[in-house]
This record gives structure tokens, sequence and C-alpha cells, in this order.
């Protein structure tokens, strides 16, 4: 419990001190003018363009990086609980190679100009996951096939992407596939932290309805059964929700990685396994550790921007490591 | 509060597995499955808990359809123990057991927080496993037989009226094994246990079923169906048996029964 109260206070405490970072110098003060300014308090508005930083650039970016970092972890943990396989992460689905290949479709094919990049991407997460679903049979018979459909289906998509950039040859759609595999939460905007805080929020609600479902699963599909769970309606929708979930994620940021792999592991061994207290808790926790990654990303080695893909790897493995290691002493 | 098969068949890949077996479970008491590897034990519970459905025949609860009945209205009622239970998700013992509270959950109570009531049946459970204060252990750090206790303990927390459990003497020492036979033959629940030791079964079981490739060749009290013609032609081996003061029998086994060539034969 306390450690949710921390969390709970360590979340709004993290988004003002990350507003603050960057190369304009900006004080917790004034970034509270700008945000109370655009609540219409009575306060005195900061000059338009410090405005214009606090209120267009950086606000909506942490705060998309706290939504996504939130929702890809309760994604993973779902996928982990689901396919009872802990390698399991969010683009298990072959939902990240899928929104790659939708993006680099869009830019190819120039409808760049009708269909909007995200709208490409997620429409090729969609596409992706039927495709696993297709494979893997609807009868979701085991999840061994999931996981397998999952792989092969990411395989063939790269194929696709790597296809389509190399025929077509230009920087631009490279750029955009690097984009897309590792993640960025540079153009960040309002409209995308807005879906995206309306995925998490869906996706978190209706997963932890079904926490006692996932419970259920801990020991296969046969025990969720004799427990009164029906395995194949539970892996579907929640397989489906998850999904959804990931590709509005993925098509805001791209495929940022090891926050819906490591997150619910770390948190498992704080909260427990039962997964009414795991899934808040690791959109909380997500939350917390994607918005510190990317305000590191962004100030660590400034002017210069890292991968913010790279800082989560970075900082996460310790991080982990450090808590796989308390956790075993304490047994 | 009846559970019956009538004429349940189940193959895999062709192979009859389960072939027209007709039972009715006496109520309350222990029932012991008894068979060769391979009779079709496993399957005949796993059928009878309503997690295969039978390619033909059916089984009732109740006098209603197994498979017509919502899942978890049977898992209020009808708790399984299967043979082997794995799981890589590193839960407390308590986090095990309360598993078994999930079919009796409703509403929004179901998810948010373990109500008394669940707390208490999960503690009797476990007290009833000999595992009172067992609670904050990790299933990653217990025994075999301990992890055997604890899931017996989740399918008690079941509350049900039919307790099926696949070889739930596995994995256990002779001590365990004497509490639990104890336990289930005590519980005014109705069991169904397969069992391989025979002289076990005997002891313990009100009532025994003898399977053998898939049929139910004999039932009955153990008395009538721990004979030794059952003996040579089911497991071929060849044992006395003599009748302890309380009627149950007692095996002793002598030799195989079977020829060398006899035993790699396919059943027909």
């Amino acid at each position: 419990m306390w450690l949710g109260g921390a969390g709970l206070v360590a979340l709004p405490l993290s988004v003002a001190f990350a507003v603050t970072v960057g190369a304009a110098g900006l004080s917790t003060g004034e970034v509270f003018r700008s945000v109370a300014a655009h609540l219409s308090l009575p306060v005195t508005s900061l000059p338009p363009l410090q405005d214009a930083i606090v209120w267009e650039l950086r606000l909506p970016r942490v705060l998309l990086a706290a939504l996504v970092g939130g929702g890809l972890a309760v994604c993973g943990a779902v996928l982990q609980a689901l396919t009872r396989n802990p390698l399991a992460d969010p683009y298990l689905l072959g939902i990240s190679s899928g929104a790659s290949t939708g993006a680099v479709a869009v830019l190819i094919l120039g409808l760049g100009s009708a269909v909007p990049l995200t709208t490409g991407a997620f429409a090729g997460s969609v596409v992706a996951f039927c495709c696993v679903l297709a494979l893997a049979g609807a009868g979701m018979t085991s999840s061994i096939r999931v996981v397998l459909a999952g792989v092969a289906v990411s395989q063939l998509f790269s194929a696709v992407t790597s296809l389509i950039v190399i025929w077509a040859g230009d920087a631009h759609s490279t750029r955009s596939v690097t984009f897309w595999l590792l993640g960025s939460l540079a153009s960040a905007s309002w409209s995308g932290a807005a879906l995206c805080a309306a995925a998490a929020g869906i996706a978190l609600a209706l997963c932890w309805a079904a926490a006692p479902a996932l419970d259920a699963f801990a020991f296969g599909r046969e025990a969720a059964a004799s427990l009164g769970v029906s395995p194949v309606r539970t892996q579907l929708t929640l397989l489906v929700t998850a999904a959804l979930c990931t590709s509005a994620l993925v098509a805001a940021s791209g495929a940022i990685g090891f926050v819906g792999l490591i997150v619910p592991h770390a948190v498992r061994f704080v909260v427990g396994s039962r997964h009414r207290v795991l899934l808040p808790a690791c959109a909380l926790y997500g939350a917390i550790f994607l918005l510190w990654a990317d305000t590191a990303a962004r100030a660590l080695f400034a002017p210069r921007e890292i991968p913010v893909g790279v800082l989560t790897a970075l900082i996460g493995v310790p991080a982990f490591a450090a808590v796989m290691r308390r956790r075993s002493t304490a047994r | 509060m009846s559970l019956d098969a009538h004429d349940l068949t189940w193959s895999a890949n062709g192979t009859p597995i389960i072939d027209g077996i007709t039972l009715s479970i006496p109520q309350g008491r222990l029932t012991g499955l008894l068979g060769p590897n391979g009779s079709g034990k496993s399957t005949l519970l796993r059928l009878l808990a309503g997690l295969l459905h039978p390619r033909a025949g059916t089984v009732l609860l109740d006098g209603r359809r197994l498979g017509a009945l919502p899942r978890r209205e049977v898992a209020r009622r009808l708790a399984v123990v299967a043979q082997e239970t794995s799981t890589d998700v590193d839960m407390t013992v308590t986090d095990v057991v309360m598993l078994g509270r999930i079919p009796h959950r409703t509403g929004l109570a179901r998810v948010s927080h373990d109500g008394p009531h669940d707390v208490l049946e999960a503690e009797k459970a476990l007290a009833r496993c000999g595992l009172a204060g067992w609670g904050e252990r990790r299933w990653s750090t217990l025994s075999g037989g301990e992890r055997q206790r604890v899931n017996i303990a989740r399918a008690l927390a079941q509350r049900p009226t039919e307790l099926l459990l696949d070889e739930p003497t596995n994995h256990l020492d002779i001590h365990h094994q004497l509490d639990l036979l104890r336990m289930l033959a005590d519980a005014p629940t109705t069991v169904v246990a397969s069992l391989h030791d025979l002289n076990l079964a005997a002891q313990y079981c009100d009532h025994l079923l003898l399977m053998e490739s898939g049929r139910l060749v004999a039932s009955g009290p153990p008395a009538e169906v721990l004979t030794e013609q059952w003996m040579e032609r089911v497991y071929r081996v060849r044992a006395t048996v003599s009748l302890s003061p309380d009627g149950r029998p007692h095996l002793r086994y002598t030799s195989l029964a079977a020829r060398d060539e006899d035993r790699g034969r396919p059943s027909v």
C-alpha cells in the first residue's frame, strides 16, 4: 500500500520536475504559471515563447511518456500472464513491425497528404495482429501457438518493411523506419497524448476487471477452466485489448523497447503476482520509469538527444538487477 | 448432488482413450479410480470435470448435462486437482489457495479486495492440509509434495461438493499419503481419486473403479474389485489377497503374470 501511495505522489512530482528540464531554463514556478494560465486560473501568463515551450512541447511530451510507459507495462504484464511466458512483451503480437510497415507504406505510396503517418502505423499494427490471430487459430488452443505466430508475423512484416525501404531507397523512409523501431517521444502532441490516455485507460480498466481470470492462468488454461474462467474468451478479449492499446501507443511513440518486458517483472518482485494490485502498480511505475528515461534521454547529452529506447535499457537493467538482488536476499 | 456418466467416449487422433464408460459416483464417499498406466484414468477424470468434452455420451451433475452448465457454476460445485501443476509465476501459498475462491466471488468485490469470508475459507483449507501458517511461503521454494498439498488446499478452498484428484498421493511421503487419504475419506464431499497404491486404495476407499484400456471393467467395494483374478488380468501380476479384520482386502504381490512377449503388445 505504501508503495502505491509513494507512486501516486512521485508521478505528479516527476511530471512537474521533468517539464522544467531542458535547454530553456524554466523554474517550477514558471511551469505552474503556464499550466494555471491555460486552465484559466487568475495568474499572469508567461511570455508566449516560454509558454509554448511548456504547453506545446514539454508538457505533452512528458505526459505522453508517462502514458506510453504505463500502458506498455500493463500490456506486458497481461501478455506475460496470458501466454505464461516471462519473455512476452507488448510487441509479441507483431505490433511493432506492423506499425513500421504501415508507416513506411504510407510514406512510399505517397498517401502522406491524405493519411497521417500515425494512422498508417496503427493500421499496420492491427493488420499484423489479425495475421497473428489467424495463424494462432481463433480457438487459441495453446499459448505457445500464439507466441510462435507472433514471432513469425513479426519476421514477415520486418521483411516487408525492408523490402519497401530498399525498393523506394530514399533517406526519408529509412529515417522513418528507425523512428518506429527505436521509438521516440519527440513528436508528442496533445492529440496524441489524449489518444494514448484513452487507450491506456481503457486497457487498464478492462484488464483490471479481468484480474482474477489473469491470476487463474498462472497454472495454465485447464486450471483456469476448472476455476470457472473461460480460457478462450479471456485470452481472446484480453489479447485484442492489449493489441489495440499497444497499437495506439506505438502509433504515437514508435516501439519503445524494454518497458513492457522488464517493468512488469520488477513490479511483480515488489508487489507480488496478483493482478488486481500488479496492473495498477505497473501502470504507475511504468509511467514514472519512462518519464524519467525520456527526461534523461533529452537532458543527459543536451543538446544532442539519444533514443529513449537506449535509455530504457541503460536505466532499466541496473534497476532491475537491484530489485532482483534485493528480492533474492530477502528470501 | 450426484455425478454420473453415461456411455462416455473420447478419442485422440482416432485412438479411443475412453470407450463407452457408464458409471455413477457414490455420494459423499471416497471413490478410488484404479488401472494401469495409460488405461485412461486421467482422461476420465478430465471428462468428469468438464475439462474435456466427450465425443459421445454425457456427464451429468445433479442430472443436468455438465457441458450445458455455466463454467462458473460448475467450478463452485466441482474442484479438480490435476496431476502436474506448474507455474513460473512466483506466487505465495495464500495466492495459490485464494485462486480457489475465484468462482465464488461476484461483482466488483471479485477484483477489489479479498472478502473476510474468502480469507477464512483459505485459512481453513490450509489447516485441513496441515499447512496452517504457511500462507507467506513462496511457491518456488516448496518441494513437490508441499506443492501437491497446497494445490489440494486450493481445491478445498473451492468448497466443492465433488472433488476430483489425479494421483493426489504422488510426491507425498507415506505419512502425508495416509494423512491425505484419511482426510478425503472423512470429508463429507464426494471424492474421486486416481491411485496407484492398491493397498492404500483398499484401506481408505469406499468404492473402487477399475479401468483397462479405456473401459471400466469392474466397480464396487474394495473386496469385490481387488481380487486375484482382476490383478492378473488387468495389472498382469499375481497377488495373494487376504482380508483384514475390518473386511478390507490386502494384497501381497508374488510375481509377474504375463509372459515377456505380452508386455509390448498393444491392447486392442
